[in-house]
């Protein structure tokens, strides 16, 4: 009885197989026909137009495209990508930003020391609190930039005019989430920078105390518009606690509302803009 | 022969479509990816911040407002708080949601163009990578304590003296007495903008009545106030001059 030569690949064979491309077909046959693939998935993807199609619409998150757009549209050179990019960041700091509500607490006596805890004990915490922080600061240069392209393209002419303004609201209130977002550090940055940006509110024409025409309206150092944005006269406790729930529920709910405006009236207006 | 090419362009026309699944997912995904990555080795090599325990009795020296917003703290130096910290916010905002009710150009809607719309990314440019972005800039790197200027290489010396030598404009011209200088900076104020806007509504005469007269006279009074900044700045630095207008009330 011969025994039976072992199956020795022929080398030169193979070499045409990968030259010529089909041994990735033939790779991917191997493994969508093996039993452990067949198995889980219970079916396989067609890609036919029909299928393209019901990818989209048939998916909650993805239906928030049109199923088609113009080619112009793919172009990285025309959108940067800037919109989709910044919210990308938003996302990001509201997934990062509520584990660290889990650990901190918006008091005068606590906000700092709960810093430091969730920098030095928190497994993970300081990188929790670094992604938060600088998909922040982030999100304020793409959020700008985004605004810079969409300028330069023109894209705020007709119809879309009504989406640039909420692109300003929007870039208004990601200034204001970032600036809120600053004093919760309760460290001598944030209570100073925050001083600095609320001593404006002083000179707020007839409404602050220091403002022109104060002394026509009779507002003072503790009841005028500075003080109604801090709760008292100096950036204190209550100034914590308003800029975290500011930071934390309003500002973020206005301008998640305003994102699915602006997102449904791209597609109102068309798509994106472009040369046609 | 001419009859079949109008429906040919048609079909381009619609053929010019793509799906979005896989066309546009795929950008996205990989542009998600690539951002994710790039915040988290961000984060993972560079820690936020995080400085002494607030202290009300301990004023640090400069003390500055976070970085975006740092050009408006630099316009302080040139205007009082009244504007820097709150009319020009407001401008700012209000001045960038009217740009399309403004912009009547129906050139260059939806592709880069500079040539066929000059003058708008002139002004555009000039808002924000000078007055925004630059004064940023300078604002992070360059102001030391006491706010005043300092190059990257020198010290900052918290006890620099800048000897205060500035002037009110009517001063500059010899008027001392006080309710005469008021009323000569109110002239010169209402000057400027009476005769940029007559100048701008007698240059651009031909174009009242396509564009209407509200649409001219606010985009002047916006662009009138934006040149403005720009020569009280060069007013401050060239010539020490303060204000052009005191009054008991504002000061500009
Ligand atoms: C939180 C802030 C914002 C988010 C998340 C956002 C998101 C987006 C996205 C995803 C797009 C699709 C195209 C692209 O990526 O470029 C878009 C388009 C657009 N955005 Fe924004 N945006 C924001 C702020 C702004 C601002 C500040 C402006 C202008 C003042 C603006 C005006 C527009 C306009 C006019 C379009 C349509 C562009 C076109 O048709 O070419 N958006 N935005």
């Amino acid at each position: 009885m011969a025994t039976k030569k072992p199956d020795v690949p022929n080398i030169a064979e193979l070499m045409e197989k990968v030259k010529s491309g089909k041994i990735f077909g033939e790779i991917a046959k191997e493994i969508t026909e093996s039993q452990i693939w067949t198995s889980t998935f219970r079916h396989g993807y067609a890609d036919t137009p029909r299928n393209r199609v019901l990818q989209i619409a048939s998916n909650v998150w993805l239906h928030l495209h049109p199923v088609k757009i113009h080619r112009h549209a793919l172009r990285i050179k025309f959108t940067w990508c800037m919109g989709g990019i910044t919210f990308l960041l938003f996302l990001s700091t509201v997934v990062t930003g509520v584990i660290l509500m889990f650990y901190y607490r918006p008091v005068g006596e606590y906000a700092y020391f709960d810093m430091k805890y969730l920098q030095y004990d928190v497994p993970f915490g300081m990188l929790m609190r670094n992604m938060h922080r600088w998909a922040a600061h982030a999100m304020v240069i793409t959020v700008w930039l985004h605004m810079f392209r969409v300028f330069l393209t023109g894209s705020y002419k007709p119809p879309r005019e009504f989406n640039w303004v909420i692109g300003v609201f929007l870039v208004t209130f990601t200034l204001l989430l970032s600036f809120t977002g600053y004093l919760l550090p309760w460290d001598q940055l944030a209570m100073w920078a925050v001083t600095v940006g609320t001593n404006m509110a002083r000179a707020t024409p007839f409404l602050g105390h220091e403002g022109p025409f104060a002394e026509f309206v009779g507002v003072t150092p503790r009841y005028d518009a500075r003080s109604v944005l801090l709760g008292g006269s100096l950036v204190g406790p209550p100034a914590l606690l308003r800029f975290y729930v500011l930071h934390c529920i309003f500002i973020p709910l206005v301008a998640g509302a305003l994102m699915i405006v602006h997102f449904w009236r791209i597609r109102k207006d068309g798509g994106i803009s472009g040369p046609l | 022969m001419a009859a079949p090419a109008p429906a040919k362009k048609k079909v381009e026309g619609v053929a010019d479509k793509v799906h979005v699944w896989p066309y546009l997912v795929r950008i996205e995904f990989l542009c998600a990816i690539l951002t994710i990555l790039a915040l988290a080795v961000w984060s993972i090599m560079i820690d936020a911040p995080l400085e002494e325990a607030a202290n009300p009795t301990k004023t640090p020296n400069p003390s500055k407002a976070p970085w975006y917003f740092l050009g408006l703290q630099d316009i302080l130096v040139y205007f009082d708080p009244w504007f820097a910290g709150v009319v020009a916010p407001v401008l700012i905002i209000v001045g960038l949601m009217l740009i399309p009710y403004l912009d009547v150009n129906p050139k260059g809607n939806g592709y880069y163009t500079y040539t066929e719309r000059k003058f708008a990314i002139w002004v555009y440019c000039f808002g924000f990578l000078v007055l925004w972005i630059a004064l940023i800039i300078m604002g992070v790197f360059l102001r030391g304590p006491g706010w005043n200027l300092f190059m990257p290489w020198q010290y900052w010396d918290p006890h620099k003296v800048v000897a205060l030598v500035n002037v009110d404009l009517p001063y500059a011209f010899g008027v001392r007495e006080y309710t005469t200088a008021a009323w000569t900076g109110f002239a010169i104020v209402a000057a400027y903008f009476g005769l940029g806007t007559g100048a701008y509504f007698f240059m651009e005469r031909k174009a009242i009545k396509s564009v209407g007269f509200l649409r001219m006279f606010i985009k002047i009074q916006l662009l009138l106030i934006m040149v403005g900044i720009v020569i009280k700045i060069v007013l401050r630095l060239g010539f020490n001059i303060k204000y052009i207008m005191v009054t008991p009330w504002i000061n500009i």
